[in-house]
C-alpha cells in the first residue's frame, strides 16, 4: 500500500500545481497509515518534495517523457504504480494531469474523481469532494474501486509541511515513443509571469477598461500584488488580450484566494469560472452590475481613477511590510 | 475520413441548480437541457467544417443517455452530421460514458474522435481522454486549432506554460477548446433536416467505478461590502485586515 503522486519538474523547479498535489498526497497517505512516493519527471532537483511529506522519490529523466504526451506518461505512472503497491494515485487537474488521470484511471479500471477541492473522507466509505454545475454545487463522490485516482484543482487546500528528508531514486520506468511530435513555442518574458490557473491572487479585467492600450494600469496592480493577470470572454474574443487569460465556462477555471474583477460585468458564463475564488472584489461604474451580487467588497467608480490608487495602496502596504 | 464527435446533454447554463431531499438527484422539472457547448460550438463545428472541406468524410455524432437525449440530439444534428448514435444507459459516472463510446468505436473505424474540452454538469474534463487510452490511441487535450495535415492533425495549443504545435497521425482523440471552430446557429433547413437522420441505439452493459454519495449548495453569500470610490486604498487595508489574502 502507498499514494503515488505525480510530479511534473518545469523550467528547473517542481511545478506549484505539483508541489500542493504532492502536499496532498502525504496528508492522504497519513489519513491512510502508508507512506507517499513522487514520481517526479524532468531534470531539475526534486528535494522540495520532502519539505511537503514525501517519504521517497522516483526521480524520472528519460527524455521521451519531456513532451509530457499523456499518452507514454500514464504508462510511466501504471509501472510505478504496480511495483509500489500504490491504491492511491494523485495528479494536479492542470493541462498534463487532465490527459494523464483519466489515462491511468481507465487503464486500471480504477475511480477517478476529477478536479478535487479537498482531502477524502476515508472513514467508511472513500469520498472526495469536487464542484458541478460550473460551481454552483459540490458532489461528494464516492470511489468504489480498490486502486482511487484522484486530480486536484490547483489552490485548493494549499501545503502542509512534512519530514524534511526523502530519499531520491533514480528510475527508469520502460516507456514506448510518442507518438506525438510536439514543438514547444516558449513565450518570451514568462518566466517570472504566474500561470493563471495555479494563482493564488488574480487581477482580471473587461470590456470596461476601453482598449488593450489601457491594460498597463491593470498589470501594474498585478504586478504589485504578484497576481496573475485575466480577462473575460469578450476582451480575449476581441483580441485585446490572450486566450490563455480568459476565465469562464469556454476559458480556464480559476481558484484563488483574492479575485479582482474590474471592469466586468459578470455574465453567468463568467461567474462559472471564477466562483470558486474565496474573496471576490468587484470594481465597476454601473451598480447594477451583477457581478456585485457575487462578491465580497465592491467599489462603483471609474476604473481608470480607482486602480491606481489600489496599486499605490498595495505599494505602500508591501513597504510597510518590509 | 470518418470523425465521431461525442456530445453530451447538459442543464442549460442560466440553469438554477437544486436538489431533491436525498441531495443525491438534480431537480429537473423545470431544467432545460443543451448540448454541452463545446462539444457543439467547438467540436461538432469543426467536424463539419472539415467535412465540408474534405469529399468523402462522414461525421457521425454520439451521446451516452436514454431516450430522453433524443431532442439534444435531434439539435446537435440540426446544426450538422450525417446521423448519430445513442447507447442506451443513464451514465453515473465519466468512465461508465468514456467506456460505451470506446465499447462502440472499437470496431467502426473512426479517423478522428472530437470531444469538447469539458461538460458544464460533471466539470470533468476526462471522457476523452478516457477514451482514447481504452481504444490505445493519442489524445491531444484542449486544442485551440486543429488542422487536417496529410494523414494526420496538425493541433495548436495555447497555454499558460507556452504555446505547442502537435502533430500525429489518424487515428486520434482530440478534445476542443476555445478558438477551434466557431459556433453556428442552425437553419430552418437543418432543423427540418434533422428530424429524418437516422439515430441507431446501442446497448451498453458496463458498469460505472464512482458514485455521487451527495450534493450540496455554496453556503449563501454575504451581503457585498461597498466602498466609496473615493476611498478606494480602504479596500487594500481590508483585504489584508479583514480578509487577510494580501
Amino acid at each position: 500500500m502507498s499514494v503515488l503522486v505525480f510530479v511534473e519538474i518545469s523550467k528547473g523547479k517542481v511545478k506549484k500545481a505539483s508541489l500542493e498535489a504532492a502536499s496532498y498526497a502525504a496528508k492522504v497517505a497519513a489519513q491512510l497509515g502508508t507512506q507517499a512516493i513522487g514520481l517526479a519527471v524532468g531534470q531539475a532537483d526534486s528535494a522540495e518534495l520532502a519539505q511537503v511529506g514525501v517519504s521517497k522519490v522516483l526521480h524520472v529523466t528519460d527524455s521521451k517523457l519531456e513532451g509530457y504526451d499523456p499518452q507514454t506518461l500514464a504508462k510511466a505512472v501504471i509501472e510505478a504504480a504496480n511495483a509500489n503497491g500504490s491504491n492511491v494515485i494523485i495528479f494536479s487537474h492542470d493541462t498534463t494531469g487532465k490527459g494523464v488521470a483519466p489515462r491511468v484511471a481507465a487503464r486500471l479500471k480504477a475511480g477517478l474523481v476529477a478536479g478535487a477541492i479537498d482531502y477524502p473522507k476515508t472513514d467508511g466509505k472513500f469520498t472526495v469532494k469536487k464542484a458541478v454545475f460550473s460551481g454552483k454545487a459540490f458532489a461528494e463522490v464516492a470511489i468504489n474501486t480498490d486502486v482511487k485516482v484522484i486530480s486536484l484543482t490547483p489552490n485548493s487546500v494549499g501545503l502542509q509541511g512534512g519530514a524534511g528528508s526523502a530519499a531520491v531514486e533514480a528510475y527508469a520506468p520502460a516507456v514506448e515513443a510518442s507518438k506525438l511530435s510536439i514543438e514547444n513555442i516558449t513565450k518570451a518574458a514568462s518566466a517570472d509571469e504566474i500561470p493563471l490557473p495555479e494563482a493564488e491572487l488574480v487581477v482580471s479585467a473587461g470590456r470596461g477598461m476601453k482598449g488593450p492600450e489601457n491594460w498597463g494600469m491593470i498589470e501594474d496592480l498585478a504586478h504589485a500584488l504578484g497576481a496573475a493577470t485575466a480577462c473575460s470572454r469578450p476582451v480575449a474574443d476581441i483580441g485585446w488580450r490572450p486566450h490563455h487569460e480568459h476565465v469562464g465556462q469556454t476559458g480556464v477555471t480559476v481558484r484563488p484566494n483574492l479575485y479582482i474583477a474590474i471592469g466586468i460585468s459578470g455574465a453567468i458564463q463568467h461567474l462559472a469560472g471564477v466562483n470558486g475564488s474565496k474573496v471576490m472584489v468587484v470594481i465597476n461604474k454601473d451598480p447594477e452590475a451583477p457581478f456585485f451580487k457575487a462578491a465580497d467588497y465592491g467599489i462603483v467608480g471609474d476604473a481608470f481613477e480607482i486602480v491606481p490608487k489600489l496599486t499605490e495602496a498595495v505599494k505602500k502596504l508591501k513597504a510597510g511590510q518590509n | 475520413m470518418k470523425i465521431l464527435v461525442c456530445i453530451s446533454k447538459v442543464p442549460d447554463t442560466t440553469t438554477k441548480i437544486s436538489f431533491d431531499d436525498s441531495r443525491t438527484k438534480l431537480n429537473t422539472p423545470n431544467v432545460q437541457y443543451i448540448v454541452n457547448p463545446s462539444d457543439e460550438w467547438y467540436a461538432l463545428v469543426r467536424a463539419l467544417e472539415i467535412q465540408e472541406a474534405n469529399a468523402g468524410t462522414t461525421v457521425t455524432l454520439i451521446n451516452v443517455g436514454g431516450a430522453d437525449s433524443e431532442p439534444v440530439i435531434r439539435k446537435a444534428l440540426a446544426i450538422g452530421g450525417d446521423g448519430a448514435v445513442r447507447v442506451d444507459i443513464e451514465p453515473t459516472d465519466s468512465f461508465q460514458v468514456a467506456d460505451a463510446i470506446a465499447t462502440y468505436a472499437k470496431e467502426q473505424g473512426f479517423d478522428l474522435i472530437l470531444t469538447g474540452k469539458e461538460t458544464i454538469d460533471g466539470n470533468s474534463s476526462v471522457a476523452g481522454a478516457m477514451i482514447a487510452e481504452l481504444l490505445d490511441l493519442p489524445y491531444i487535450t484542449l486544442a485551440n486549432k486543429v488542422d487536417i495535415d496529410g494523414s494526420g492533425v496538425k493541433v495548436e495549443r495555447e497555454s499558460e506554460y507556452g504555446d505547442q504545435i502537435i502533430k500525429t497521425a489518424f487515428p486520434v482523440v482530440i478534445s476542443a477548446s476555445k478558438g477551434v471552430a466557431d459556433a453556428r446557429i442552425p437553419n430552418m433547413r437543418g432543423i427540418m433536416a434533422a428530424r429524418s437522420k437516422p439515430v441507431t441505439v446501442v446497448a451498453y452493459s458496463g458498469q460505472p467505478l464512482t458514485s455521487v454519495e451527495s450534493y450540496s449548495l455554496p453556503p449563501e453569500k454575504g451581503a457585498v461590502k461597498m466602498i466609496l470610490a473615493e476611498n478606494a486604498e480602504e479596500l487594500i487595508n481590508l483585504l489584508h485586515t479583514e480578509a487577510k489574502v494580501i
